[in-house]
């Protein structure tokens, strides 16, 4: 044996010292960990758990649902599922409580809304004695279509409390009742809208980098002097609010804005163009928004980047353009990897900017999530949404962290 | 203007004065947006544009009743103050929770450093609208919405990866051994960690809460979902004057908000080059 080597006594103590520093280490983040567990960690798992949770229908008319549990699906249910029923619909219409049943049946079956509302009025005077003898006769006198099977399938599957059904819609897909999926008629919103996003997102990404890299390359081969005041045109507007940058783009683009103004003023044009709420506006805005973001990590790269390389190649022989591509330009690709990652899963979710300047036809499918949220209120189809999101930029993000490492992110 | 070299060509040429120009452009498109909003805060007319009196600088066509509405408002008033609650607040708790923890990360042994990391960065990655909505549907059971707690918790949580990032590049700077020598000489750990570690990352401690308070002063999406109307915030009462009615006091607020960015801009700097002297060790503690 050696000198050097341990005794095996030294080596557990070492290991011990070693699990001990660990856990001490461990025990400093251990509150943080805690504190997102329920600050942020939580929030996302509810809404994944929404996404796929639903259980509206199931609490509001629990009774008719369990007796259902047994019908084929292929004849109209039995007569006491559908006394129960006008029960629980009579109860529903005195709780006031009838519109939301009435909502949620309307997104499986169209057009369900205002049979059950109607219907759910004429059961309000009727007594229970006699809902419990004959509730189907008076079902099918106050709707023709409580006849039909079709109604009966919706109640059943919006009843159900666990459902993928809100990923289906989410893609513009369908489960038909054989259980085959397929796409769903009529327009393809959702995946249109992810598209679109997609298609924004990557035009930001571009227009930053045809923006940013010029200027960053400056930057970093300007006399410190220059460029370290320069470097506050850049960070100012990284500095400034959100919602001010937003302000600022609408007072410029605005119908009577400044553009508009001093192009008419010029005589460039005899009446203003439209180019607040537009998409054009979203990714004018987005971009002045998102390109400090690919400013920064471009010029901290360049700056490291010694500029005899390219003054070598070109002593040599080398055009400046194919020195510049072929000597500097691979040269900058970590900054420039990073800065467009972090760019892109910025604006793929985005929300406010296009929210106010983007109009129509210049949202994102932030926005729609928030529609989904605030407006329509099909909590569970916006949750599938943004679940479709998150999946997305986790990925985003994990191919960022491969490539640049999380902790290499930093500000000015 | 500086010679340029005599092997120089047309391309050489083209490229020289093509970036200078490239350059100048995206100063003004990155700067105008920003410069552009202060005249028009002093508009007399509630447009969004120049006026021909502006324009000839003539003294009646400015004005500052738009700055007088904000503070009479109570609308406003009540949002600012709201913002600085919740955004003083957000900060003091996440720089707490953040700078204990980015030290405990910059720890060589630190387990599963590369997946906490990433998970403690993620806040900044996933977007706000899933976050607010997550946020809403959880913090519903506790109460939580409408109230200024549930506002503080979700902005902290937020701020965090700006603490972390920023204290961590402090403390990459930090050397150990002189926590280890205050050790040695009989310190305690805390006492040690207290008289030794504080002072001296202390610049990057108070840039990560100025960071995380600027993310809760101007976040609006959290706001939007989890906020009643007692808590309001200066974001959140711009965003319903840009979809309601515009209105220049929002252009008045905004002039404000840019002068807070300055001032931030040059306490940050001044931050960094008191961070730089420490790692130096030009600084005598008084």
């Amino acid at each position: 044996m050696s000198a050097l080597s341990l005794s095996s006594q030294d080596l557990g103590s070492a290991q011990r010292e070693l699990r001990r520093r660990k856990l001490t280490a461990f025990l400093f983040v251990a509150p943080l960990l805690v504190f997102l567990a329920f600050t942020f960690v939580a929030p996302i798992g509810s809404m994944l758990f929404r996404s796929v949770h639903n259980p509206n229908v199931a609490d509001l008319i629990p009774d008719t649902l369990e007796r259902m549990d047994d019908w084929d699906g292929e004849a109209l249910p039995d007569a006491d599922v559908l006394n129960q029923f006008a029960l629980d619909l009579k109860r529903l219409a005195n709780e006031r409580t009838s519109g939301r049943l009435a909502g949620e049946v309307n997104r499986v079956l169209p057009g369900a809304s205002s049979v059950i509302q109607s219907t759910a009025r004429r059961m309000r005077t009727v007594s229970d004695d006699e809902l419990e003898a004959g509730g189907a006769a008076l079902l099918f006198e106050a709707h023709a279509n409580w006849e039909q099977v079709t109604i009966w399938h919706a109640i059943r599957e919006s009843g159900k409390p666990f459902t993928f059904a809100h990923y289906l819609t989410a893609m513009d897909l369908e489960q038909s009742r054989s259980g085959a999926i397929q796409a769903r008629d009529g327009p393809r919103i959702y995946v249109t809208l992810y598209i679109q996003s997609l298609r924004i997102a990557l035009t930001i990404t571009l227009l930053t980098f045809l923006l940013g890299y010029p200027l960053s390359y400056f930057l970093a081969n300007a006399p410190t002097r220059t460029a370290n005041i320069l470097l506050i045109f850049v960070l100012l507007p990284f500095w400034t609010s959100l919602l001010v940058r937003t302000t600022s783009w609408i007072a410029l683009l605005q119908t009577n804005g400044v553009v508009n103004t001093a192009l008419m003023g010029v005589g460039l044009t005899s009446s203003p163009f439209q180019m607040l709420y537009t998409e054009s506006a979203t990714i004018i805005a987005m971009t002045h928004i998102l390109l400090p973001f690919m400013i920064l990590p471009l010029y901290s790269v360049m700056k490291g980047i010694d500029p005899s390389y390219l003054r070598a190649a070109m002593s040599m022989g080398a055009k400046p353009i194919p020195a510049f591509l072929r000597i500097y330009f691979p040269m900058t690709l970590p900054g420039l990897s990073a800065g467009a990652l972090l760019v892109f899963i910025v604006s793929v979710g985005y929300y406010i900017t296009p929210a106010l300047v983007g109009g129509a036809d210049g949202q994102m499918i932030s926005n729609l999530i928030a529609f989904h949220m605030q407006q329509s209120n099909n909590w569970p189809l916006a949750a599938a949404l943004g679940s479709l999101l998150l999946f997305v930029i986790l990925v985003l993000y994990w191919t960022y962290d491969r490539l640049v490492g999380a902790k290499n992110i930093s500000f000015g | 203007m500086q010679r340029l070299p005599a092997y120089y060509g047309f391309w050489h040429y083209l490229g020289h004065y093509g970036l200078r120009v490239a350059v100048g452009l995206t100063l003004v498109f990155l700067m105008l947006p920003i410069l552009i909003i202060i005249p028009l805060s002093f508009n007399v007319e509630p447009y969004f544009s120049f006026t021909e009196g502006m324009l000839s600088l003539d003294p009646d066509a400015y004005s500052t009743r738009w700055y007088a509405q904000v503070f009479d408002d109570p609308r406003w008033t009540l949002s600012i103050k709201n913002s600085f609650i919740i955004g003083i607040a957000a900060a003091l708790l996440s720089t707490l929770l953040g700078t204990i923890a980015a030290i405990g990360l910059s720890s060589p042994v630190m387990p599963f450093k590369r997946l906490i990391t990433a998970l403690l960065l993620s806040p900044m990655i996933v977007p706000v609208i899933i976050i607010a909505a997550g946020m809403f549907f959880f913090y519903t059971r506790f109460n939580l919405v409408g109230s200024h707690v549930g506002l503080i918790l979700a902005h902290a949580a937020l701020g965090i990866p700006f603490v972390i990032i920023t204290v961590t590049a402090t403390l990459t700077g930090f050397d150990r051994s002189l926590y280890y020598a205050a050790i040695g000489m009989g310190a305690s750990p805390l006492k040690a960690f207290w008289d030794i570690v504080i002072p001296l990352i202390r610049p990057g401690v108070i840039s990560g809460g100025l960071f995380a308070f600027v993310t809760s002063f101007d976040e609006v999406v959290v706001v939007l979902f989890l906020a009643g109307p007692a808590q309001r915030t200066i974001p959140r009462q711009m965003f319903s004057g840009l979809r309601e009615q515009i209105n220049p006091t929002i252009l008045a607020v905004a002039t404000m908000l840019i002068l807070i960015s300055v001032a931030l801009l040059i306490t940050l700097e001044l931050l960094r080059r008191r961070s730089e002297r420490i790692r130096r060790g030009n600084v005598v503690e008084p």
